[in-house]
């Protein structure tokens, strides 16, 4: 178990989200879309360009931009 | 007895809110806008037995905070009309982050009924949820529907109705935010229950509530209430904020959202919900987009995805445009038999006629255009293609989303900014959509393409395919830079976070689609109809008044009877001619002759040609002479105009299509122009203030006539700078 921030995850590598350092209205975004500390995640892909990225959170799947993905914090499975 | 209700329809992107809108209300449907927003509010009615029940289709929302239009407006909904219940309708297959909204609903204290949509879905996902279980916990009625089928929306009515009649008062539940906040909220809703403060409106823990969570709304009409309490509340919100940052590194609003999860966490771990399958299974869904938004296959699919949307809109729309210019034509015909010639004639038939008809010409195009996304949409795709290109339009400060209304617009070249500007709607950050909408014109739309035919081929004939693409990759360079600058200076501020759902694939109903197509059409006629046949007959006005004076038109009348009394023999109504077919083809030659020169001469003795004229102390900059200020101010009605009018100018007769070849060689020939000229006019007719249709359409989207104003003024400015540098560098060395 080791922790790291969404934006480092791999392809397919899973976690459970600990932390989200943002307030504002990009804190309340990702806090409405289920992003929350202990919610787990599945890294599903990249866009072409490799931003943004799409993760299966809770049966959907979500899009964010990397620069977004920097605030949440994951402990992810080795 | 009737009785009569009023319910709200809430729930998030995605839930399947608007089929069962659609379901219940079918065509009893009326689509208005909210006061002040470009929001729209969608009203149906759906009768049961005795019952009237009048439903409020409220904006689909993941939360009810202040960030956005639709947000605010679904919120003051609630608390200003007050609705008898919310039928609040969720996902099944994504239960947790759907009841997310319901748990603000429970804040306000508002009677809730859960439509539990799309539980076949779910079932084939393997997700099987015991509704009698959820209804007892949460404590609210739940009733599991499929809004495709109309399955189960009969028995959400009744309950619903049942709901509503027993008239119950607000009711919010306490949630739990853990101690810290816990402890805040009783003393400041003690404290706002004390000084009376906003508790007309709003129940007196959901202000606290917002006051934590730092709702500008709710703060800001809390100032203006009671300025000194505000304050203090503010004040103690603040410690609070900083005792979670010292200890926990968190922040309140993250408090509350993070316990509301945890009471909905809490609900579903008491056995309301079963997953038969592996969570991580992947579903169909997931299988396409492995495909869909892979690296190479996604952007080649999606090419040819905008290819087909743009390709259906503009060509399978030709035949329906056809049969509507002929329709118009028949008219203007009938017209121009059935009343004398004169002002009259004139007005009725290039005012009214002529304007009436270019703007139902769209409509075609228009419905096409909103069938095809309603189909990008509804299927899900939409949301792939802003995924894969958000990373190269963010850098102009646009998001993905923007690519459609550029390509509709004419990003290949021929479209129309009309149905691309109506198409921004579907940008939901609002910067990045004033952006999109404002630049959309600049591409090169179908009544540009002749234009641009006949200058290439009267002056770059041997580049002519060169130039073509040349003029279309600049236009899409000029959109994305000046995006770019209004995003940095009057639209000016941070991206609008992208959080994007990616909803799974769906087969989109036809019902759905053609209710779609319907509304956003109708919409579009009502609008742009009322103002545009105004517009229209000032322009008609302006080119016509003030007529020639009675000396100049008795000269034509003069020369029109030289030319009768040298081939007299037409004159005679009869079969025994003696004059030769060459005769009669010279006759009719020179009277067209002395038409083309009576209507050039007109045309710059009226109103437009005399602000043309004027207009070339200042357009002698960029090379313009007032020929051309003519045909660029009729060009403001309609792109159309501008060689028709530019034709009549140079005395080459107005009204026959096919004059265009003539112009470009009359243009060649004439010594005034050169290329560098050309170039000029050109560029500066590719950018400069839109037409009169995507004028109005901007301004209704943008929500104020300022913008409309701010197109024209904007585009028109930057078009004649550019066109002066190209003129005055470019004549340097010619």
């Amino acid at each position: 178990m080791s922790r790291m921030i969404l934006r480092k995850m791999r392809k397919n590598q899973k976690g459970v989200i600990t932390a989200v350092k943002k307030d504002g209205e990009l804190g309340r975004r990702i806090r409405d879309m289920g992003l929350v500390p202990g919610t787990e995640i599945t890294v599903q892909g990249r866009a072409p360009l490799y931003d943004p990225v799409a993760l299966r959170v809770m049966g959907s799947v979500i899009s964010l931009r990397n620069n977004e993905a920097d605030f949440i914090e994951v402990e992810v499975q080795p | 007895m009737t009785a009569e209700f009023r319910i709200a329809l809430a729930g998030n992107p995605n839930s399947g809110k608007t089929t069962l809108f659609n379901a219940l209300t079918g065509s009893r449907q009326h689509v208005g806008n909210y006061p002040g927003v470009t929001v729209e509010k969608k009203e149906g009615v759906y009768r049961l037995e005795h019952t009237k029940i009048n439903i409020v289709d409220l904006p689909g929302t993941y939360s009810l905070t202040a960030y956005s239009e639709e947000e605010v407006v679904a919120r003051d909904f609630l608390i200003f009309e007050k609705p008898q219940v919310i039928v609040n309708i969720i996902d099944a297959a994504n239960l947790e982050r759907n009841l997310y909204l319901t748990t603000q609903f429970f804040e306000l204290g508002i009677p809730v009924v859960i439509a539990l949509n799309m539980i076949d879905a779910a079932r084939d996902r393997g997700i099987e949820i015991k509704e009698d279980r959820l209804a007892e916990y949460l404590g609210v009625p739940v009733v599991p529907i499929i809004a495709r089928t109309g399955f189960g929306t009969q028995k959400l009515m009744e309950e619903t109705v049942r709901q509503a009649a027993k008239k119950k008062e607000w009711n919010p539940k306490p949630i739990s935010y853990g101690e810290d906040i816990d402890s805040t909220l009783l003393d400041l809703e003690e404290k706002i229950t004390a000084g009376n403060f906003l508790i007309d409106t709003y129940p007196a823990r959901w202000i606290a509530i917002k006051y934590l969570e730092s709702d500008q709304q709710i703060i800001d009409r809390g100032r203006k209430e009671n300025a000194v309490l505000s304050a203090v509340l503010e004040k103690e919100v603040e410690a609070v904020a900083r005792h979670l940052r010292e200890t926990m590194e968190t922040y309140p609003e993250a408090m509350v959202a993070d316990h509301r999860y945890g009471y909905i966490k809490g609900i579903l771990q008491r056995g309301v919900i079963s997953h038969k399958y592996d969570k991580d299974r992947l579903y169909t869904s997931d299988r396409i987009d492995k495909v869909l938004t892979n690296r190479f296959l996604g952007p080649l699919f999606m090419g040819l995805v905008l290819f087909a949307l743009y390709t259906f809109t503009f060509n399978y729309s030709e035949l329906p445009v056809a049969w509507l210019e002929s329709l118009f034509g028949q008219l203007a015909l009938m017209a121009d038999h059935l009343l004398p010639d004169g002002q009259l004639k004139s007005l009725v038939v290039s005012g009214i006629i002529d304007g009436v008809g270019g703007v139902l010409g769209f409509v075609p195009l228009i419905m096409f255009m909103f069938f095809g996304i309603a189909i990008l949409e509804d299927t899900g795709y939409l949301a792939r293609v802003a995924f894969m290109l958000d990373r190269i339009f963010r850098i102009f400060g646009l998001n993905g989303s923007s690519v459609m209304a550029y390509i509709l617009s004419g990003g290949i070249a021929g479209g129309c900014a009309v149905p691309g500007v109506m198409a921004t709607r579907t940008l939901r950050s609002p910067k990045e959509r004033m952006a999109t909408l404002l630049t959309a014109p600049f591409m090169n739309c179908g009544a540009k393409l002749p234009v641009l035919a006949l200058f290439i081929g009267a002056f770059f004939s041997e580049n002519k395919a060169q130039y073509m693409f040349f003029f279309t990759i600049l236009s899409w360079t000029v959109a994305l830079v000046l995006a770019k600058l209004l995003r940095v200076t009057v639209l000016k501020g941070e991206s609008t976070p992208f959080v994007l759902e990616l909803p799974p694939y769906r087969f989109p109903t036809l019902k759905g689609l053609f209710i779609h197509t319907w509304e956003k059409t109708w919409q579009y006629i009502k609008k742009a109809g009322t103002v545009i046949l105004g517009i229209s007959i000032i322009i008609w006005a302006m080119m016509t008044y003030p007529g020639l004076p009675e000396k100049d038109k008795e000269k034509f009348v003069q020369q029109r009877q030289e030319v009768e009394a040298a081939y007299p023999a037409m004159i005679v109504a009869g079969s025994n001619m003696t004059i030769s077919e060459e005769e009669a083809a010279e006759r009719s030659r020179m009277l067209a002759a002395i038409d083309r020169a009576e209507s050039g001469m007109a045309l710059r003795y009226s109103v437009a040609g005399r602000v043309g004229t004027a207009l070339e102390s200042v357009s002698f900059l960029a090379g313009f002479d007032w020929r051309t200020n003519i045909a660029l101010i009729g060009g403001v009605a309609a792109k159309e105009v501008i060689l028709s009018t530019l034709g009549t100018a140079y005395s080459l007769g107005g009204d026959n299509q096919d004059q265009s070849g003539s112009l470009g060689q009359v243009l060649a020939a004439d010594p005034g122009w050169n290329p560098v000229k050309a170039l000029s006019v050109l560029l500066f007719i590719s950018y400069y203030a839109p037409c009169f249709v995507t004028v109005i359409c901007i301004s209704r989207e943008a929500g104020s006539w300022k913008w409309g104003a701010f197109s024209m003024v904007f585009n028109t400015l930057f078009a004649f700078i550019l066109a002066i540098l190209v003129f005055q560098i470019g004549s340097l060395f010619c």
